[in-house]
């Protein structure tokens, strides 16, 4: 038995399959995860994310804190609200999580971290910032819905009060406000656009009702993982862990070497890889041939070496099947992929596949 | 409680056998099966002329989630493995235990007969004891 998210018995009472994902009793699907995945992409779709971990910090040293603690730089964050994606990594440079922090007051910054790192992650946070002085709270009290689709701001507006709708129109690409008692983020996991929403705990089953009613379809962790993999973002402990950095793992964009003075966890680690030069790096695979890519097959790129998928599926929208796969930095445009002893081709291709419904790879 | 025709075999595995008139069995995955699997992407059947033995794995189906192994119920020689799989491996949901057959096997002499495998009664004590 694993923990429970305030929206459980309504996931059952809906007829969810559940299964153990970080240590939490999360729906999978409910009905066809295609049919969940199809209706993210064409129109809207409900998720519970209150499994994730809520951490606020509160403190007067508190972006100074997460200059250090964070590879990417929070000093970028200037508008109220305004969130940013970052990697936490240990001194080798290896990645312990990834998170979203948002800046809420010069004294109060919220992040959200995966819940299958929470323990691991809020060790280290503390011990960090205990030199800090700083406050944190770990909002156990929220439940978090992601409305994701072209159609999920619109039917997420009709759960606001009348007051509130315009300012959560209003919100700019990844940045989040509190509107009353809910923190409403235009972020989301999918490759569309959509709001991300933390409320007590008490309102989240009104809300999916609400959501249904108006036509919002409910969505599994099945659906999210091919939605998220189309839209090429990484999933923590697949696509980067503590034994890969962020340059071998598509994340070089969120690494901020400048300023050069910023110390921040890693970034000696980093800079000693910047200057041999990676030896892997994460790719998109299409494959070409009937099958499905899946986790921790082989990729053979030959004349260089050999690679490993670090997250496979099929993916509805197109069709076929795609992967992210680490591989040698020298790999070519080709390469392919030992599926039950069978090579099967598949091409290099730069993620994302697929981004607001629209292929981006053929 | 899922579909279970009464004239077919079953295993604990989760594969139906149905006896056809030349004595060849046709073999499919149940409806319990493919509904936990999910819906179904890819099926890899074997070909003509693979000898099998009894609980070898001989074809594979594949949901968005992940690849299951389909495990011969008897030994034998396959006849055939279904070519409308491969355009359209959906079928197996929606129709498990007719145009979604995955292969046709002509049992080996001294092989475990159809006839002996699971009633479908059993095997829905098989599926209740594991939730379904």
């Amino acid at each position: 038995m694993g923990r429970k998210t305030p929206l459980f018995a309504l996931h059952q009472e809906l007829g969810a399959r559940i299964v153990d994902f970080g240590g939490w009793d999360m729906p999978v699907q409910y009905g066809s995860q295609i049919g969940e995945h199809h209706a993210v992409r064409r129109a809207a779709g409900v998720f519970d994310v209150s499994h994730m971990c809520v951490v606020d910090l509160k403190g007067p040293r508190v972006r100074a804190f997460l200059a250090q603690l964070l590879a990417n730089d929070v000093g970028k964050l200037k508008a109220t609200g305004k969130a940013l994606y970052s990697c936490m990594l240990n001194e080798r440079g290896g990645v312990l999580d990834d998170l979203i922090v948002y800046f809420l007051t010069e004294s109060w910054f919220r992040a959200v971290v995966n819940a299958g790192t929470r323990d691991k992650d809020l060790a280290w946070i503390r011990a960090h910032a205990a030199s800090f002085g700083l406050e944190l709270t770990e909002r156990t009290d929220l439940a978090m819905l992601a409305i994701q689709g072209p159609e999920g701001r619109a039917r997420a507006l009709e759960l606001l009060a009348a007051a509130d709708r315009e300012a959560a129109l209003g919100l700019g690409v990844f940045v989040g406000r509190e509107l009353g008692r809910w923190f409403v983020a235009r972020t989301g996991y999918t490759g569309e656009d959509g709001f991300e929403i933390m409320m007590p705990a008490a309102d989240a089953v009104p809300a999916w009702r609400k959501l249904n009613a108006l036509g919002v379809a409910s969505c599994g962790l099945g659906a999210r993982d091919t939605l998220r993999l189309e839209a090429g973002m990484n999933l923590y402990g697949h696509d980067m862990d503590e034994n890969s950095d962020p340059f071998e793992s598509g994340l070089a964009w969120t690494v901020a070497l400048e300023p050069p003075g910023r110390a921040f966890i890693g970034r000696e680690a980093l800079e000693a890889v910047r200057a041999r030069g990676p030896g892997r790096k994460l790719v998109g695979l299409l494959l070409e041939d009937r099958g499905v890519l899946r986790d921790h097959q082989r990729v053979l790129v030959p004349g260089v070496g050999e690679g490993e998928i670090t997250s496979g599926t099929y993916s509805p929208t197109l069709e076929r099947s795609i992967a992210l796969a680490r591989v040698p930095a020298a790999t070519p445009a080709r390469v392919q992929v030992d599926i039950r002893g069978k090579l099967l081709n598949a091409k290099v291709v730069k993620p994302p596949f697929v981004r607001f419904g629209k292929s981006l790879v053929t | 409680m899922s579909n279970l025709p009464a004239d077919l075999k079953y295993t604990k595995s989760h594969e139906w056998v149905r006896t056809l008139a030349d004595g060849t069995v046709e073999i499919g995955i149940t409806d319990h099966a493919q509904h936990a699997l999910g819906d179904l992407v890819f099926v890899e059947v074997p070909e003509a002329g693979r000898t099998v033995k009894q609980d070898e794995p001989c074809a594979v189906v594949e949901s968005v989630k992940a690849a299951s192994d389909v495990y011969a119920p008897l030994a034998g020689e396959i006849t055939a493995g279904n070519p409308a799989l491969a355009d359209a491996p959906e079928t197996v949901n929606s129709d498990p235990y007719g145009a979604g057959w995955l292969m046709r096997v002509r049992p080996a002499a001294g092989a475990v007969a159809a006839a002996e495998l699971m009633s479908a009664a059993d095997y829905q004590k098989v599926v209740a004891a594991e939730g379904g």
